[in-house]
């Protein structure tokens, strides 16, 4: 009965200092619409925006050979989505200038006598220069492209064999499939990363201002003179964090499901489990950061830093496995890594608990240790 | 009911308060006094166990400011020098933020803040960064005595409020002070000095003197001189030159000028002054004033 009273009382502190926070936040007029804007903005420009799929490559044509073939191999090129003929010339520096001025991607340069070295020698060369500033889009524009100009081959091949086209000889065929996101969705494949990091961006920023306001402010000073346990001071200000956090990811849900019509596959629990295991780790950095820095611009710097290094090195715009093994080790260390991974996986896949244990062990390790961090850090005497 | 023994605390090379050490007796409402810098904030904070000290011990009503702190927290209210309360949450929150965190209501010790708080009452739903300065200092010092504290320790509570709030605010002290509470208050005003039952001046880390402000002023024996003119600028560089004059220094819209020895006369300063050319001279004895004191002590550490 008397342990009851005294759990009692801390809890009523506890709860206390949650309604205080979402006072404050509800006074906040542009943290409200922070907290709604930020999913809305995220989900619906960064996930269309971000987009690897390939389209609309321009090329600029030197044909010099104007043969029948050569018109046949261009219009086989212009017959693809992903190519445009955009500019033909009879000189190859017209197009290095195209390229030069971004105005086309790739030059296809057909050589004089193209058709006859093709009849006469079997063999006839063809070059393409290919814009490689965006290294990732210059190799598979170049892959497209030669992948038309190989089945271009092989059809002349046996066109001129007098074989039907549909039966061509000894092939290996090669019937592929494509798992989890069968249509390769691009969309598909960011909503989740996009989530996670809608995740990330509303518990580190908000965590990290909490208690540097209350410093900035002063009431630091009156509340630390108080008998309240550091303990339930920082529960009561991570709880209000935790429920907003996962409101925007609800929310963020919401949109990729009705917007992109992204396919949940894995259980909502288990994503909602993991968003608040990872949600302890991240507000427990923000509150790390914020006991050590003294303003509020500070915690802006310190947590931009982090942010911008987890995001990048956790594998939203490339995938971690081509990262080198020295950054692959480093990523086990952070905690938007395996938290896009258990989203993209759990979402996507439909994987299960048994499918994340490394991921689950991982996100409780960085959790405890950035939580005790800053429990070990905060003190209420200067 | 506060007993300071041989205090010091410096901030990396700033030597922040010296071997300072003092009583305040239950009851008491007792004034530390001295200009920005002197040390005040310093002693305040590590009485309220925000910092520890470097050197020496304190105890509250028996209980060590190290080992207790715990209690410490319960027994003391404390008002920070600048308003440390929730400028976003309204009065009213505030004061059940503050009672809950404490572990008590703000009805259970209504009796204890009635007079203060009714003054602001017509107010509770504003928020409390939207009150005038003497609002503020109201709801702070309600704040301060929500958990019915056996000391009081406030930290320059009425700087930059006006002279209205400020005289009720020292009324409220003294109201508080009859219900039992020990009072410590820091000011940089020497008139509230006088309203204090015993004075510390403070200057530079250190305590010049202890006493009551009626005896502290009562042992000033120097001869005092109140004197203005129609050039006071002209007039402060003149008599500082004299080679009679100990001190002169601006006091309102007078200068207050002690000669070397006490035998100096006010007539020597006059004739000196019209050779001067002074024009509208002024002087005449007047009865000295805590300031005073503390003017005389400061040029002695000086010296």
């Amino acid at each position: 009965m008397v342990n009851y009273k005294i759990v009692n009382e801390k809890m009523k502190t506890i709860f206390y200092v949650i309604q205080k926070e979402f006072i404050q936040v509800k006074r906040n007029k542009v943290m409200l619409r922070m907290i709604v804007m930020i999913p809305l903005l995220q989900m619906l420009v960064l996930v269309f925006a971000a987009t690897y799929d390939l389209k609309n490559v321009d090329i600029f044509l030197v044909d010099k050979d104007l043969s029948s073939t050569s018109r046949e191999l261009a219009g086989k090129l212009e017959a693809s989505p992903f190519f445009t003929i955009n500019n033909t010339s009879f000189d190859p520096e017209d197009g290095e200038n195209e390229l030069l001025r971004n105005a086309d991607d790739m030059v296809l340069v057909i050589p004089r006598g193209f058709e006859r070295d093709l009849i006469r020698d079997d063999k006839a060369s063809l070059q393409i220069l290919v814009n490689a500033i965006d290294g990732q889009a210059a190799q598979l524009g170049y892959s497209y492209a030669a992948s038309v100009i190989r089945d271009f081959n092989k059809n002349i091949i046996a066109e001129w064999k007098g074989l039907p086209e549909f039966n061509p000889p000894y092939q290996i065929n090669t019937v592929s499939r494509f798992w989890y996101n069968s249509e390769l969705e691009y969309k598909w494949y960011m909503a989740p990363g996009v989530l996670a990091i809608l995740v990330t961006l509303i518990g580190l920023f908000l965590s990290g201002m909490s208690l540097v306001k209350e410093k900035e402010q002063g009431t630091i000073e009156q509340l630390n003179v108080t008998p309240i346990k550091k303990i339930q001071f920082l529960t009561g200000k991570l709880i209000p964090f935790v429920v907003i956090a996962l409101f925007d990811l609800s929310f963020g849900l919401i949109i990729a499901k009705v917007v992109f019509n992204l396919p949940i596959v894995g259980s909502l629990g288990l994503v909602f489990g993991f968003g608040i295991l990872y949600l302890l780790g991240i507000l427990g950095l923000g509150l790390l950061i914020s006991t050590v820095a003294d303003t509020q611009q500070q915690v802006m710097f310190v947590t931009y830093f982090f942010m911008m290094i987890f995001i990048l090195m956790g594998g939203i715009f490339t995938p971690v496995d081509s990262m080198p093994h020295w950054a692959q080790l480093v990523n086990e260390a952070n905690p938007v890594f395996h938290f896009m991974k258990v989203m993209r996986m759990v979402v996507l896949k439909g994987s299960n608990f048994g499918d994340l244990i490394h991921e689950f062990v991982a996100l409780c390790i960085l959790g405890f240790t950035f939580l005790s961090l800053a429990v070990w850090r905060y003190r209420k005497t200067a | 009911m506060i007993s300071i023994q041989h205090i010091s605390k410096s901030y990396k090379e700033v030597q922040a308060i010296t071997d300072i050490s003092l009583e305040v007796q239950k009851g008491e409402l007792f004034g530390l006094i001295g200009p920005d810098g002197a040390g005040k904030t310093t002693l305040m904070r590590i009485l309220m166990t925000l910092l520890i000290q470097d050197e020496g011990t304190a105890t509250m009503n028996g209980f060590d400011i190290i080992k207790d702190y715990k209690k410490i927290r319960n027994m003391v209210g404390y008002m920070p020098g600048r308003f440390s309360l929730y400028q976003d949450l309204t009065v009213e929150e505030n004061l059940n933020f503050f009672a809950t965190v404490f572990k008590t209501t703000v009805s259970e010790n209504y009796d204890l803040i009635r007079d203060i708080y009714i003054q602001i009452e017509p107010f509770k739903k504003r928020l409390a960064g939207k009150l005038s300065g003497g609002m503020k200092q109201k709801l702070a010092l309600s704040c301060a005595l929500i958990h019915k504290p056996e000391i009081l320790i406030l930290d320059e509570p009425t700087t930059g409020v006006d002279a209205v709030s400020r005289k009720e605010f020292w009324e409220m002290l003294k109201n508080l002070q009859q219900k039992g509470i020990t009072i410590l208050v820091s000011t940089p005003y020497m008139d509230e000095a006088m309203l204090c039952n015993r004075v510390a001046l403070m200057q530079k880390g250190k305590v010049l003197d202890i006493d009551t402000p009626r005896n502290l002023v009562d042992g000033y024996t120097r001869k005092l001189y109140a004197i203005r003119s129609n050039d006071m600028h002209r007039l402060i560089l003149d008599l500082r030159s004299y080679e009679k004059t100990d001190s002169a220094y601006a006091f309102g819209q007078y200068l207050h000028v002690t000669g070397k020895d006490d035998e100096v006369e006010a007539t020597e300063f006059e004739n000196y002054l019209m050779r001067k050319n002074h024009e509208d001279l002024e002087v005449h004895d007047i009865a000295p004033t805590i300031e005073d004191v503390f003017m005389e002590l400061l040029q002695d550490t000086i010296v």
